[in-house]
Protein backbone atom coordinates (compact mmCIF):
# COMPACT_ATOMS: atom_id res chain seq x y z
CA UNK A 1 0.00 0.00 0.00
CA UNK A 2 2.86 2.36 0.87
CA UNK A 3 4.23 2.00 -2.66
CA UNK A 4 0.87 2.76 -4.29
CA UNK A 5 0.68 5.86 -2.12
CA UNK A 6 4.17 6.89 -3.21
CA UNK A 7 3.31 6.46 -6.88
CA UNK A 8 0.07 8.42 -6.65
CA UNK A 9 1.80 11.11 -4.62
CA UNK A 10 4.67 11.71 -7.01
CA UNK A 11 2.76 11.29 -10.26
CA UNK A 12 -0.32 13.37 -9.45
CA UNK A 13 -0.34 15.10 -6.09
CA UNK A 14 3.27 16.25 -5.96
CA UNK A 15 3.89 16.28 -9.69
CA UNK A 16 7.38 17.69 -10.03
CA UNK A 17 6.62 20.08 -12.84
CA UNK A 18 3.01 21.07 -12.33
CA UNK A 19 2.86 21.24 -8.54
CA UNK A 20 6.40 21.74 -7.33
CA UNK A 21 7.63 23.69 -10.38
CA UNK A 22 10.95 21.85 -10.55
CA UNK A 23 12.62 21.15 -13.89
CA UNK A 24 10.75 23.75 -15.93
CA UNK A 25 13.63 24.17 -18.39
CA UNK A 26 13.07 20.92 -20.33
CA UNK A 27 9.31 21.32 -19.80
CA UNK A 28 9.40 24.29 -22.17
CA UNK A 29 12.51 23.34 -24.14
CA UNK A 30 11.80 19.73 -25.16
CA UNK A 31 8.01 19.83 -25.42
CA UNK A 32 7.78 20.93 -29.07
CA UNK A 33 7.05 17.42 -30.32
CA UNK A 34 5.82 14.35 -28.50
CA UNK A 35 8.55 12.00 -29.74
CA UNK A 36 11.42 13.85 -28.13
CA UNK A 37 9.22 14.56 -25.09
CA UNK A 38 8.80 10.82 -24.53
CA UNK A 39 12.53 10.27 -25.05
CA UNK A 40 13.39 13.02 -22.59
CA UNK A 41 10.87 11.66 -20.09
CA UNK A 42 12.39 8.18 -20.33
CA UNK A 43 15.91 9.54 -19.84
CA UNK A 44 14.85 11.61 -16.81
CA UNK A 45 12.88 8.70 -15.32
CA UNK A 46 15.90 6.44 -15.71
CA UNK A 47 18.24 8.99 -14.15
CA UNK A 48 15.82 9.69 -11.29
CA UNK A 49 15.35 6.01 -10.49
CA UNK A 50 19.06 5.15 -10.51
CA UNK A 51 19.99 8.42 -8.79
CA UNK A 52 17.52 7.63 -5.98
CA UNK A 53 19.19 4.30 -5.32
CA UNK A 54 22.76 5.54 -5.49
CA UNK A 55 22.18 8.71 -3.48
CA UNK A 56 20.36 6.68 -0.82
CA UNK A 57 23.32 4.29 -0.65
CA UNK A 58 25.81 7.14 -0.55
CA UNK A 59 23.89 8.89 2.19
CA UNK A 60 23.13 5.90 4.41
CA UNK A 61 26.25 3.82 3.95
CA UNK A 62 28.86 6.52 3.49
CA UNK A 63 27.83 9.91 4.80
CA UNK A 64 25.79 8.91 7.87
CA UNK A 65 28.31 6.45 9.40
CA UNK A 66 31.13 8.94 8.84
CA UNK A 67 29.06 11.78 10.29
CA UNK A 68 29.32 13.80 7.10
CA UNK A 69 25.60 14.40 6.42
CA UNK A 70 26.34 18.06 5.69
CA UNK A 71 28.06 16.94 2.45
CA UNK A 72 24.75 15.58 1.19
CA UNK A 73 24.07 18.16 -1.55
CA UNK A 74 27.64 18.20 -2.82
CA UNK A 75 27.99 14.44 -3.08
CA UNK A 76 24.53 14.08 -4.64
CA UNK A 77 25.42 16.52 -7.39
CA UNK A 78 28.60 14.55 -8.04
CA UNK A 79 26.70 11.29 -8.33
CA UNK A 80 23.99 12.77 -10.56
CA UNK A 81 26.52 14.40 -12.89
CA UNK A 82 28.34 11.10 -13.38
CA UNK A 83 25.03 9.30 -13.96
CA UNK A 84 23.89 11.76 -16.61
CA UNK A 85 27.20 11.39 -18.41
CA UNK A 86 26.64 7.66 -18.40
CA UNK A 87 23.09 7.95 -19.74
CA UNK A 88 24.33 10.33 -22.42
CA UNK A 89 26.84 7.73 -23.60
CA UNK A 90 24.20 5.02 -23.76
CA UNK A 91 21.78 7.18 -25.73
CA UNK A 92 24.47 8.36 -28.13
CA UNK A 93 25.42 4.77 -28.78
CA UNK A 94 21.96 3.27 -29.05
CA UNK A 95 19.81 6.07 -30.45
CA UNK A 96 21.69 8.82 -32.29
CA UNK A 97 18.41 10.33 -33.50
CA UNK A 98 17.13 10.77 -29.94
CA UNK A 99 20.55 12.10 -28.96
CA UNK A 100 20.25 14.81 -31.59
CA UNK A 101 16.65 15.62 -30.77
CA UNK A 102 17.41 16.11 -27.08
CA UNK A 103 20.49 18.17 -27.86
CA UNK A 104 21.66 20.38 -25.02
CA UNK A 105 18.82 19.29 -22.74
CA UNK A 106 20.39 15.87 -22.21
CA UNK A 107 23.54 17.12 -20.41
CA UNK A 108 21.30 19.69 -18.74
CA UNK A 109 19.59 16.88 -16.81
CA UNK A 110 22.70 17.21 -14.63
CA UNK A 111 21.52 20.59 -13.43
CA UNK A 112 17.88 19.59 -13.49
CA UNK A 113 16.68 20.43 -9.99
CA UNK A 114 14.00 17.73 -10.25
CA UNK A 115 16.68 15.02 -10.03
CA UNK A 116 18.45 16.63 -7.08
CA UNK A 117 15.01 17.35 -5.64
CA UNK A 118 13.93 13.70 -5.54
CA UNK A 119 17.30 12.66 -4.05
CA UNK A 120 17.00 15.15 -1.19
CA UNK A 121 13.29 14.51 -0.72
CA UNK A 122 13.96 10.78 -0.27
CA UNK A 123 16.30 11.62 2.61
CA UNK A 124 14.01 14.14 4.31
CA UNK A 125 11.01 11.79 3.98
CA UNK A 126 13.07 9.02 5.55
CA UNK A 127 12.32 6.43 2.86
CA UNK A 128 14.08 3.07 2.77
CA UNK A 129 15.92 1.89 -0.33
CA UNK A 130 12.94 0.40 -2.19
CA UNK A 131 10.71 3.34 -1.31
CA UNK A 132 13.37 5.75 -2.56
CA UNK A 133 13.65 3.86 -5.82
CA UNK A 134 9.88 3.83 -6.40
CA UNK A 135 9.66 7.49 -5.48
CA UNK A 136 12.34 8.21 -8.07
CA UNK A 137 10.56 6.22 -10.77
CA UNK A 138 7.20 7.75 -9.87
CA UNK A 139 8.60 11.28 -9.99
CA UNK A 140 10.08 10.46 -13.38
CA UNK A 141 6.74 9.16 -14.64
CA UNK A 142 5.06 12.33 -13.37
CA UNK A 143 7.67 14.38 -15.20
CA UNK A 144 7.09 12.37 -18.40
CA UNK A 145 3.32 12.75 -18.04
CA UNK A 146 3.56 16.53 -17.79
CA UNK A 147 6.02 16.68 -20.69
CA UNK A 148 3.92 14.47 -23.00
CA UNK A 149 0.69 16.31 -22.20
CA UNK A 150 2.41 19.60 -22.88
CA UNK A 151 3.95 18.43 -26.16
CA UNK A 152 0.58 17.22 -27.40
CA UNK A 153 -0.98 20.56 -26.54
CA UNK A 154 1.81 22.39 -28.32
CA UNK A 155 1.56 20.18 -31.40
CA UNK A 156 -2.12 21.05 -31.67
CA UNK A 157 -1.47 24.70 -30.98
CA UNK A 158 0.89 24.85 -33.97
CA UNK A 159 -2.12 24.46 -36.26
CA UNK A 160 -4.10 27.26 -34.68
CA UNK A 161 -3.79 30.96 -35.28
CA UNK A 162 -2.09 32.44 -32.22
CA UNK A 163 -1.51 36.14 -31.79
CA UNK A 164 2.02 37.14 -32.67
CA UNK A 165 2.83 38.36 -29.17
CA UNK A 166 1.81 34.99 -27.70
CA UNK A 167 3.36 32.70 -30.33
CA UNK A 168 5.81 30.06 -29.10
CA UNK A 169 7.01 30.19 -25.51
CA UNK A 170 4.53 32.72 -24.03
CA UNK A 171 1.47 30.65 -24.96
CA UNK A 172 3.34 27.55 -23.76
CA UNK A 173 3.85 29.12 -20.35
CA UNK A 174 0.19 30.13 -20.18
CA UNK A 175 -0.93 26.58 -21.08
CA UNK A 176 1.54 25.23 -18.53
CA UNK A 177 -0.03 27.47 -15.89
CA UNK A 178 -3.51 26.27 -16.78
CA UNK A 179 -2.34 22.66 -16.58
CA UNK A 180 -0.87 23.34 -13.15
CA UNK A 181 -4.23 24.77 -12.12
CA UNK A 182 -5.92 21.56 -13.30
CA UNK A 183 -3.44 19.46 -11.31
CA UNK A 184 -4.47 21.31 -8.15
CA UNK A 185 -7.49 19.01 -8.23
CA UNK A 186 -5.20 16.22 -7.03
CA UNK A 187 -4.48 16.73 -3.36
CA UNK A 188 -3.91 14.73 -0.21
CA UNK A 189 -7.66 14.20 0.15
CA UNK A 190 -7.53 12.06 -3.00
CA UNK A 191 -4.98 9.80 -1.36
CA UNK A 192 -7.00 9.36 1.83
CA UNK A 193 -10.15 8.68 -0.18
CA UNK A 194 -8.41 6.11 -2.35
CA UNK A 195 -6.43 4.27 0.27
CA UNK A 196 -8.36 5.08 3.42
CA UNK B 1 41.40 16.78 10.78
CA UNK B 2 37.70 16.47 10.22
CA UNK B 3 37.76 18.71 7.16
CA UNK B 4 40.62 16.69 5.67
CA UNK B 5 38.55 13.56 6.11
CA UNK B 6 35.56 15.10 4.35
CA UNK B 7 37.81 16.26 1.56
CA UNK B 8 39.24 12.78 1.11
CA UNK B 9 35.82 11.16 1.03
CA UNK B 10 34.45 13.49 -1.63
CA UNK B 11 37.66 13.27 -3.67
CA UNK B 12 37.66 9.48 -3.63
CA UNK B 13 33.97 9.40 -4.51
CA UNK B 14 34.71 11.66 -7.48
CA UNK B 15 37.67 9.53 -8.48
CA UNK B 16 35.61 6.37 -8.32
CA UNK B 17 32.83 7.82 -10.45
CA UNK B 18 35.39 9.26 -12.87
CA UNK B 19 37.01 5.89 -13.35
CA UNK B 20 33.63 4.29 -13.84
CA UNK B 21 32.85 6.86 -16.53
CA UNK B 22 36.19 6.28 -18.24
CA UNK B 23 35.45 2.56 -18.42
CA UNK B 24 31.94 3.22 -19.72
CA UNK B 25 33.30 5.61 -22.34
CA UNK B 26 35.49 2.80 -23.66
CA UNK B 27 32.64 0.35 -23.71
CA UNK B 28 30.12 2.66 -25.33
CA UNK B 29 32.53 4.44 -27.65
CA UNK B 30 30.92 5.57 -30.91
CA UNK B 31 33.47 5.07 -33.63
CA UNK B 32 33.65 8.09 -35.87
CA UNK B 33 34.72 8.02 -39.49
CA UNK B 34 36.89 10.99 -40.38
CA UNK B 35 35.66 10.93 -43.94
CA UNK B 36 32.08 11.26 -42.72
CA UNK B 37 32.98 14.51 -41.01
CA UNK B 38 34.78 15.78 -44.11
CA UNK B 39 31.73 14.98 -46.22
CA UNK B 40 29.44 16.63 -43.69
CA UNK B 41 31.47 19.82 -44.06
CA UNK B 42 30.92 19.74 -47.83
CA UNK B 43 27.21 18.97 -47.83
CA UNK B 44 24.95 22.04 -47.95
CA UNK B 45 23.65 21.56 -44.41
CA UNK B 46 20.02 22.11 -45.38
CA UNK B 47 19.01 18.86 -43.62
CA UNK B 48 16.21 18.62 -46.17
CA UNK B 49 16.10 14.84 -46.48
CA UNK B 50 15.97 14.80 -50.30
CA UNK B 51 18.63 12.07 -50.27
CA UNK B 52 16.36 9.82 -48.22
CA UNK B 53 18.56 9.91 -45.11
CA UNK B 54 17.79 11.72 -41.84
CA UNK B 55 19.63 14.97 -42.42
CA UNK B 56 23.06 15.71 -43.83
CA UNK B 57 24.90 13.83 -41.08
CA UNK B 58 22.89 10.71 -41.84
CA UNK B 59 23.80 10.91 -45.53
CA UNK B 60 27.46 11.62 -44.72
CA UNK B 61 27.58 8.55 -42.49
CA UNK B 62 25.93 6.36 -45.13
CA UNK B 63 28.29 7.68 -47.83
CA UNK B 64 31.44 7.05 -45.83
CA UNK B 65 30.39 3.51 -44.98
CA UNK B 66 29.58 2.85 -48.63
CA UNK B 67 25.88 2.27 -48.05
CA UNK B 68 24.65 5.25 -50.03
CA UNK B 69 25.06 6.23 -53.62
CA UNK B 70 26.86 9.44 -54.46
CA UNK B 71 24.89 12.20 -56.19
CA UNK B 72 21.67 11.94 -54.20
CA UNK B 73 22.10 15.41 -52.74
CA UNK B 74 19.89 17.64 -54.89
CA UNK B 75 20.68 20.95 -53.14
CA UNK B 76 24.42 20.35 -53.60
CA UNK B 77 24.11 19.20 -57.19
CA UNK B 78 27.06 18.27 -59.39
CA UNK B 79 29.56 20.33 -57.39
CA UNK B 80 28.96 18.46 -54.16
CA UNK B 81 28.96 15.04 -55.78
CA UNK B 82 32.35 15.81 -57.42
CA UNK B 83 33.82 16.83 -54.05
CA UNK B 84 32.38 13.79 -52.31
CA UNK B 85 33.80 11.44 -54.94
CA UNK B 86 37.21 13.04 -54.40
CA UNK B 87 37.10 12.30 -50.66
CA UNK B 88 35.88 8.76 -51.06
CA UNK B 89 38.11 8.06 -54.05
CA UNK B 90 35.23 6.71 -56.13
CA UNK B 91 34.09 7.61 -59.60
CA UNK B 92 31.91 10.68 -59.81
CA UNK B 93 28.48 9.45 -60.81
CA UNK B 94 27.43 13.03 -61.35
CA UNK B 95 24.22 14.47 -60.06
CA UNK B 96 20.95 13.96 -61.81
CA UNK B 97 19.34 16.84 -63.62
CA UNK B 98 18.40 19.72 -61.32
CA UNK B 99 14.70 19.57 -60.68
CA UNK B 100 12.59 22.32 -59.15
CA UNK B 101 9.10 22.27 -57.75
CA UNK B 102 6.31 23.91 -59.71
CA UNK B 103 2.73 24.61 -58.66
CA UNK B 104 0.63 23.32 -61.56
CA UNK B 105 -2.32 25.63 -60.88
CA UNK B 106 -3.12 29.25 -61.51
CA UNK B 107 -6.62 29.24 -60.08
CA UNK B 108 -7.72 31.37 -57.16
CA UNK B 109 -10.98 32.44 -55.59
CA UNK B 110 -11.63 34.98 -58.36
CA UNK B 111 -10.92 32.69 -61.29
CA UNK B 112 -12.23 29.42 -59.91
CA UNK B 113 -15.68 28.65 -58.52
CA UNK B 114 -16.08 27.54 -54.95
CA UNK B 115 -18.50 24.92 -53.65
CA UNK B 116 -18.45 26.38 -50.16
CA UNK B 117 -16.32 28.56 -47.95
CA UNK B 118 -13.77 26.79 -45.77
CA UNK B 119 -13.26 28.27 -42.33
CA UNK B 120 -11.01 25.90 -40.44
CA UNK B 121 -7.43 25.54 -39.38
CA UNK B 122 -4.96 26.82 -41.92
CA UNK B 123 -3.68 23.54 -43.20
CA UNK B 124 -4.13 22.04 -46.68
CA UNK B 125 -4.53 18.45 -45.47
CA UNK B 126 -7.27 19.48 -43.04
CA UNK B 127 -9.09 21.43 -45.75
CA UNK B 128 -8.69 18.53 -48.18
CA UNK B 129 -10.37 16.15 -45.77
CA UNK B 130 -13.54 18.24 -46.02
CA UNK B 131 -14.97 17.42 -49.50
CA UNK B 132 -11.46 17.76 -51.00
CA UNK B 133 -11.36 21.50 -50.38
CA UNK B 134 -13.60 24.47 -50.97
CA UNK B 135 -12.77 24.94 -54.64
CA UNK B 136 -15.03 23.32 -57.26
CA UNK B 137 -11.84 22.05 -58.91
CA UNK B 138 -10.64 19.16 -56.79
CA UNK B 139 -7.23 18.95 -58.50
CA UNK B 140 -5.91 22.42 -57.83
CA UNK B 141 -4.08 24.37 -55.19
CA UNK B 142 -5.87 24.83 -51.86
CA UNK B 143 -4.05 28.11 -51.13
CA UNK B 144 -3.61 27.38 -47.42
CA UNK B 145 0.17 27.22 -47.67
CA UNK B 146 1.16 23.92 -46.04
CA UNK B 147 3.99 23.80 -48.58
CA UNK B 148 5.16 27.27 -47.56
CA UNK B 149 5.57 26.09 -43.99
CA UNK B 150 7.59 22.96 -44.81
CA UNK B 151 9.92 24.63 -47.34
CA UNK B 152 13.41 24.69 -45.77
CA UNK B 153 14.62 27.56 -47.97
CA UNK B 154 11.48 29.75 -47.98
CA UNK B 155 11.31 29.38 -51.75
CA UNK B 156 7.50 29.24 -51.87
CA UNK B 157 5.41 32.38 -51.76
CA UNK B 158 1.75 33.29 -51.85
CA UNK B 159 0.58 36.53 -53.46
CA UNK B 160 -2.34 38.67 -52.30
CA UNK B 161 -4.78 36.74 -54.52
CA UNK B 162 -3.78 33.46 -52.90
CA UNK B 163 -1.76 32.07 -55.80
CA UNK B 164 1.18 29.99 -54.60
CA UNK B 165 4.40 29.94 -56.59
CA UNK B 166 7.88 28.46 -56.18
CA UNK B 167 11.00 30.53 -56.77
CA UNK B 168 13.01 28.19 -59.05
CA UNK B 169 16.34 29.77 -58.07
CA UNK B 170 15.74 29.25 -54.35
CA UNK B 171 14.30 25.74 -54.73
CA UNK B 172 16.75 23.00 -53.69
CA UNK B 173 14.60 20.12 -54.94
CA UNK B 174 14.05 18.47 -51.56
CA UNK B 175 10.53 17.26 -52.51
CA UNK B 176 9.09 18.24 -49.13
CA UNK B 177 6.33 20.38 -50.66
CA UNK B 178 5.38 17.64 -53.12
CA UNK B 179 4.93 15.23 -50.24
CA UNK B 180 2.88 17.55 -48.05
CA UNK B 181 0.52 18.71 -50.83
CA UNK B 182 -2.74 16.73 -50.60
CA UNK B 183 -3.80 17.36 -54.22
CA UNK B 184 -0.26 16.70 -55.57
CA UNK B 185 -0.54 19.91 -57.56
CA UNK B 186 3.14 20.59 -56.81
CA UNK B 187 5.32 18.38 -59.00
CA UNK B 188 8.94 18.53 -60.04
CA UNK B 189 9.98 19.90 -63.44
CA UNK B 190 13.51 20.22 -64.85
CA UNK B 191 15.06 23.56 -63.91
CA UNK B 192 16.01 24.18 -67.57
CA UNK B 193 12.38 23.96 -68.68
CA UNK B 194 11.17 27.33 -69.95
CA UNK B 195 7.45 26.60 -69.74
CA UNK B 196 5.11 24.48 -67.68
CA UNK B 197 1.43 23.54 -67.70
CA UNK B 198 -0.28 25.54 -64.95
CA UNK B 199 -3.18 23.12 -64.52
CA UNK B 200 -3.61 19.80 -62.78
CA UNK B 201 -7.26 19.09 -63.62
CA UNK B 202 -8.27 15.83 -65.25
CA UNK B 203 -11.88 17.01 -65.52
CA UNK B 204 -13.29 17.02 -69.12
CA UNK B 205 -13.07 20.35 -70.98
CA UNK B 206 -16.72 21.45 -70.50
CA UNK B 207 -16.50 20.84 -66.75
CA UNK B 208 -13.27 22.84 -66.46
CA UNK B 209 -14.83 25.63 -68.55
CA UNK B 210 -17.69 25.88 -66.08
CA UNK B 211 -15.63 26.06 -62.89
CA UNK B 212 -12.29 27.64 -63.80
CA UNK B 213 -11.19 30.37 -66.20
CA UNK B 214 -7.54 29.31 -66.33
CA UNK B 215 -7.73 25.51 -66.48
CA UNK B 216 -6.66 23.18 -69.27
CA UNK B 217 -9.77 22.36 -71.32
CA UNK B 218 -8.03 19.63 -73.32
CA UNK B 219 -8.66 21.39 -76.66
CA UNK B 220 -5.45 19.81 -78.02
CA UNK B 221 -4.41 22.99 -79.87
CA UNK B 222 -0.93 22.74 -78.34
CA UNK B 223 -0.59 19.13 -79.37
CA UNK B 224 -1.99 19.37 -82.92
CA UNK B 225 -0.95 22.83 -84.16
CA UNK B 226 2.45 22.82 -82.49
CA UNK B 227 3.82 19.27 -82.75
CA UNK B 228 7.29 20.44 -81.73
CA UNK B 229 6.06 22.05 -78.51
CA UNK B 230 6.44 18.82 -76.58
CA UNK B 231 2.82 18.98 -75.39
CA UNK B 232 0.58 15.94 -75.40
CA UNK B 233 -2.92 15.79 -74.01
CA UNK B 234 -3.72 12.69 -72.01
CA UNK B 235 -6.70 12.16 -69.75
CA UNK B 236 -8.01 15.70 -70.40
CA UNK B 237 -4.76 17.38 -69.34
CA UNK B 238 -1.88 18.68 -71.42
CA UNK B 239 1.57 17.65 -70.33
CA UNK B 240 5.00 18.75 -71.52
CA UNK B 241 7.62 16.13 -72.33
CA UNK B 242 10.82 17.94 -71.37
CA UNK B 243 12.89 15.37 -73.23
CA UNK B 244 11.61 16.71 -76.57
CA UNK B 245 13.09 19.78 -78.35
CA UNK B 246 10.22 22.11 -77.29
CA UNK B 247 11.00 24.65 -80.03
CA UNK B 248 7.37 25.72 -80.51
CA UNK B 249 6.42 25.94 -76.85
CA UNK B 250 6.39 29.77 -76.77
CA UNK B 251 3.93 29.84 -79.72
CA UNK B 252 1.81 27.17 -78.12
CA UNK B 253 1.70 29.23 -74.93
CA UNK B 254 0.38 32.20 -76.94
CA UNK B 255 -2.19 30.06 -78.74
CA UNK B 256 -3.54 28.35 -75.62
CA UNK B 257 -7.13 29.63 -75.22
CA UNK B 258 -7.04 29.58 -71.42
CA UNK B 259 -3.36 30.57 -71.21
CA UNK B 260 -2.52 27.71 -68.95
CA UNK B 261 0.89 27.13 -70.57
CA UNK B 262 2.98 29.57 -68.56
CA UNK B 263 6.62 30.54 -68.30
CA UNK B 264 8.27 28.53 -65.59
CA UNK B 265 10.79 31.20 -64.71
Amino acid sequence: MAYVAIFITYIFINNFILTQFLGLCPFIGVSKNSESAIGMGMAVTFVMGIASIITWLVYNLLLLPLDLAYLQTLSFILVIAALVQFVEMIIQKNSPALYQALGIFLPLITTNCAVLGIAIMNITEGYNLMESFSAGIAAGIGFTLALVLMSNIRERMDLHPVRKAFKGVPIAFISGGLMALAFMAFDKALLTNLLG
Amino acid sequence: MNILFAFLIIASLGLLLGMGLALAAKKFAVEKDERAEQILAILPGANCGACGYPGCSGYAGALSSGKAQNGLCSPGGAKTSALVSKILGIADGGAGERMVAFVHCRGNNELTKRDFQYEGIEDCSAAHMLFQGESSCKYGCLHLGSCIRVCPTNAIHRDEKGNVSVDPDACIGCLKCTLVCPTKVIRMIPARGSHAIACNSHDPGPVVRKICQVGCIACKICEKKFPDSGCTVTNFLSDIDYGKPMTQIADAALACPTKCIVEAR
